[in-house]
């Protein structure tokens, strides 16, 4: 290929996360950190509760972020957060994004009460939650997020996952707060437009970032991005916001939906799975897939 | 950016020398995770179209822009066969790394 | 100036004077004055600070302790089940080494329910990591919160004000407010070795392994240790300038006592004037009130116990299975050391029983009609 030809950056080049770190190979959590740093800047603080992400940034004295972290508990991403930005206002720096940095446990589980004050004092923070789905830091056990059908230690093959995933979105929305968003490590572009965005809005702000695990999901680490895209192809996770609690836009609108099977094939964690089972698995995506275009107006 | 960009690991010959809170005092780039890697990316730079698809996409940010060329660091890629996976031109082989 | 105000109202005023940057709180008897009371400082700009309204204690202090981590003078209040709800995040702080000062009003742990004075609840978080202080009086409540400050933030150990439910939380004393201005001189602002900033970016807290997190214990235990003699310079400098000193413990009337009562809270008040009744019965009574008691003040307990021959302990608490705490406490402090008193354990006043002078008189008798420790719980008022 041509040598003149500059290389296309679509996302800003800037790092704020450093290799070393330690997640296991192909981790879509730590592709998250990344990308979302990269809307953010460097003037972000972040509370990092328990979770991969607690043990992903490296060990006492090290840390793989250029941007100040404060580890706190499981269950307090936003309540530290919410003090943090308290307290950097009574400091004199309001321009500081503070930023929570979660789990699904550490969001949808022990800490959705915390994150439910701060949305509705409307704390002036960007809280992300990171979802692969289950507890991966204590080993692969199921949460509110996992979805139905799935493997985990805790929900064997035998009697595995029958409860539906946790409509967090839902819930963040009834909170009416300025901004809330889903956002996936496959669409770089979009993901980092979003966090760019949040950062310009007061309040709270709300991100969904789908992040497969490999070690988790029993994937290839490779098919990471593959298996980000297929969520949204499939409308599994469908990339949109929700402004106000009120306006909602889709943000990716997939003409032909790809059939659910196409990605849970790929997943260790679904290889039990009947086909009657993919099934109603796949009437659900419908479902919910009927729903969000009905809010976007569509 | 004051955290130390160095890659030289941090170790304490007694508590004198530690701070009183676990606070980092510079990063993890001492941490060569390549050693991690039973595969290894390799670009064939000839068919690289500069699409910018395997830089964008790198977990462990192990792909540099050197000379408006993607290059693979070596010192900490782990081998997770994404980039090579999201090549447009499949220009990216993962090869056996000789051990 | 001079105000007549609640035990409560004097944390809070401590706060305001202490010029508190965040306080984030949640309600519960008997403590709810503390935050009304700030709530409306804040929002009437007495006070400059940011009041966060969290949903559960559990948050208050983990917004308290963010808030610190980014430079700010925290304080807060809670009491009993909310200390309890606290209690992960009461390591987090000290472990952090967050200077944050709380107030905690003793209250009995449900259940049943009971908002009564008890100091289980306190004394459950004995070993988080926090400076205790036992206060006795509005005064001294007030005075301890601006010296938790200084002594907390040169050292960076949060501290732990306690008083007792209704009996001085409720109790209406006269005040002497200090003067902000030498308030000011006395505390200056905030201003912490580290803290999160993006232009000086840390990573707290994270993974610690087996290679150091021994030695960061180490130095939090060799911080603890210089607590006593902090607290007692801090002590002169604040009496240099309000004429009032607060040291690690009060010493009343121990030099020539044949008998010395060791109490804490209220109850040391009580027990001061149980003391003077029996003096002029002609019993040597004397009373060692315990007010710090985090770190515990080895060197004055034993200075002025060892010259005693017989000590009775009083807890308001009790650890199921052993004894009452102080009890345990003043006894490991005495042993192995060259002459040591006849020392007997009391419990009395649990879920907010009254402890009276005729308490005290009880003891008494009982104490001195003994030449050994014969049982190591003596029971105050049981219902027997
Ligand atoms: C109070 C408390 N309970 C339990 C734990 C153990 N724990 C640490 S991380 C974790 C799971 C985290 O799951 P998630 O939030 O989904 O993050 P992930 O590890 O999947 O990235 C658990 C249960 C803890 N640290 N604190
Ligand atoms: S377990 Fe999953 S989320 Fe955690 S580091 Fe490994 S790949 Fe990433
Ligand atoms: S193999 Fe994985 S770690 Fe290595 S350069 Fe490619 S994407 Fe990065
Ligand atoms: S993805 Fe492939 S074509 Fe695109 S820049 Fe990388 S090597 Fe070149
Ligand atoms: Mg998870």
């Amino acid at each position: 290929m041509s040598k003149e030809r500059k290389m296309t950056l679509t996302i800003p080049r800037e790092e704020y996360m450093s290799p070393g770190h330690l997640a296991c190979q192909g981790c879509g959590a730590s592709l998250a950190m990344r990308l979302a740093l990269k809307g953010l800047g460097q003037k972000t603080i972040v509370c990092i509760p328990a979770c991969c992400w607690a043990v992903i940034d490296g060990p006492f004295p090290h840390s793989s972020l250029d941007i100040p972290i404060y580890h706190c508990a499981f269950e307090t991403a936003a309540s530290s957060a919410s003090g943090v930005r308290a307290g950097l206002d009574m400091v004199g720096d309001t321009e500081t994004t503070v930023l929570a940095w979660a789990g699904d446990g550490g969001t949808f589980d022990i800490g959705l009460q915390a994150l439910s004050g701060a949305a509705e004092r409307n704390d002036d923070i960007i809280y992300t939650c990171y979802d692969n789905e289950a507890y991966m830091n204590t080993g692969i056990q199921r949460s509110s997020a996992t979805p139905i059908g799935a493997w985990t230690t805790t929900t064997p093959v035998k009697h595995y996952k029958k409860e539906r995933k946790k409509d967090i979105i839902g819930i963040m929305a009834a909170h009416g707060i300025p901004y809330i968003a889903t956002a996936s490590v496959a669409y770089p572009e979009d993901m980092v437009k979003k966090f760019k965005k949040a950062r310009e809005i007061k309040g709270t702000r709300f991100i969904h970032v789908f992040a497969p695990c490999p070690a988790g999901w029993k994937s290839r680490p490779e098919d990471t991005v593959k298996l980000a895209r297929l969520a949204v192809q499939t409308g599994y996770f469908p990339l949109y916001e929700i402004e106000d609690g009120e306006k909602w836009t889709l943000n990716l609108k997939v003409k032909e939906r790809k059939p659910i099977a196409e990605y849970l094939k790929l997943q260790g964690r679904f290889r039990h799975l009947k086909e009657e089972e993919i099934a109603l698995i796949q009437q659900e995506v419908d479902a919910r897939w009927a729903r969000i275009l009905k809010h976007c107006g569509l | 950016m004051s955290k130390k960009k160095e890659a030289k690991k941090i170790v304490f010959e007694s508590e004198k020398e530690m701070p009183a809170v676990p606070m980092s005092l510079g990063s993890m780039l001492y941490n060569k995770t390549g050693a991690w890697r039973n595969i290894k990316p390799v670009i064939d730079l000839s068919r690289c179209i500069k699409c910018g698809i395997c830089w964008k996409f790198c977990p462990d940010a192990s792909i540099d822009i050197v000379d408006d060329w993607p290059q693979i660091n070596y010192v900490y890629c782990k081998g997770c066969g994404l980039c090579a996976e999201e090549c447009p031109q499949k220009c990216i082989a993962m090869v056996e790394e000789e051990k | 100036m001079k105000k007549v105000i609640m035990g409560n109202h004097a944390l809070s005023y401590g706060a305001m004077l202490s010029r508190a940057q965040v306080i984030a709180a949640y309600p519960i008897t008997p403590q709810t004055q503390v935050v009304e009371l700030l709530s409306e400082m804040c929002a009437d700009g007495t006070l400059n600070a940011k009041f966060i309204k969290v949903e559960s204690e559990h948050s208050a202090m983990a917004a308290c302790l963010g808030a610190s981590l980014a430079g700010a003078r925290t304080f807060t209040a809670t009491s009993a089940q909310g200390l309890a709800l606290m209690h992960e995040m009461l390591h987090w702080a000290s472990g952090g080494r967050m200077p944050v000062v709380m107030g905690n009003i003793n209250r009995a742990m449900a259940p049943g329910w009971s908002i009564w004075a008890d100091q289980n609840d306190s004394l459950s978080e004995r070993d988080t990591g926090w400076i205790q202080f036992y206060c006795s009086s509005n005064q001294e409540v007030l005075d301890t919160v601006i010296q938790a400050f200084k002594v907390s933030e040169k050292l960076m150990i949060p501290s732990m004000i306690i008083l007792d439910a209704f009996a001085l939380s409720h109790t209406y004393e006269v005040v002497e407010i200090p003067e902000q201005a030498r308030v000011d001189q006395f505390l200056p602002p905030f201003n912490p070795p580290w803290r999160l900033t993006p232009a000086d970016p840390h990573a707290f807290g994270g993974l610690t392994s087996p290679d150091h997190y021994m030695e960061l214990r180490y130095k939090l235990q060799k911080d603890m240790e210089k607590v006593p003699a902090l607290v007692e310079e801090t002590g002169k400098e604040y009496e240099k300038l309000f004429g009032r000193y607060l040291g690690q413990v009060e010493e009343y009337l121990c030099a020539d006592a044949e008998l010395v009562f060791v109490t804490s809270g209220t109850a040391g008040y009580t027990a001061r004037v149980a003391v003077d009744e029996l003096r002029q019965k002609g019993i040597k009574a004397g009373n060692l009130r315990i007010k710090l008691f985090r770190p515990f003040p080895f060197e004055k307990v034993r200075a002025i116990l060892s010259r005693v021959p017989k000590v009775a302990v009083l807890d308001r608490n009790i650890s199921y299975g052993h004894h009452g705490i102080f009890y345990q406490e003043v006894k490991s402090a005495l042993y192995g050391q060259p002459s040591s008193p006849l020392v007997f354990g009391f419990i009395a006043g649990l879920g907010g029983r009254d402890i009276t002078r005729d308490s005290f008189q009880e003891i008494a008798e009982y104490t001195l009609s003994k030449n050994r420790a014969e049982e190591e719980i003596v029971w105050i008022g049981v219902k027997k």
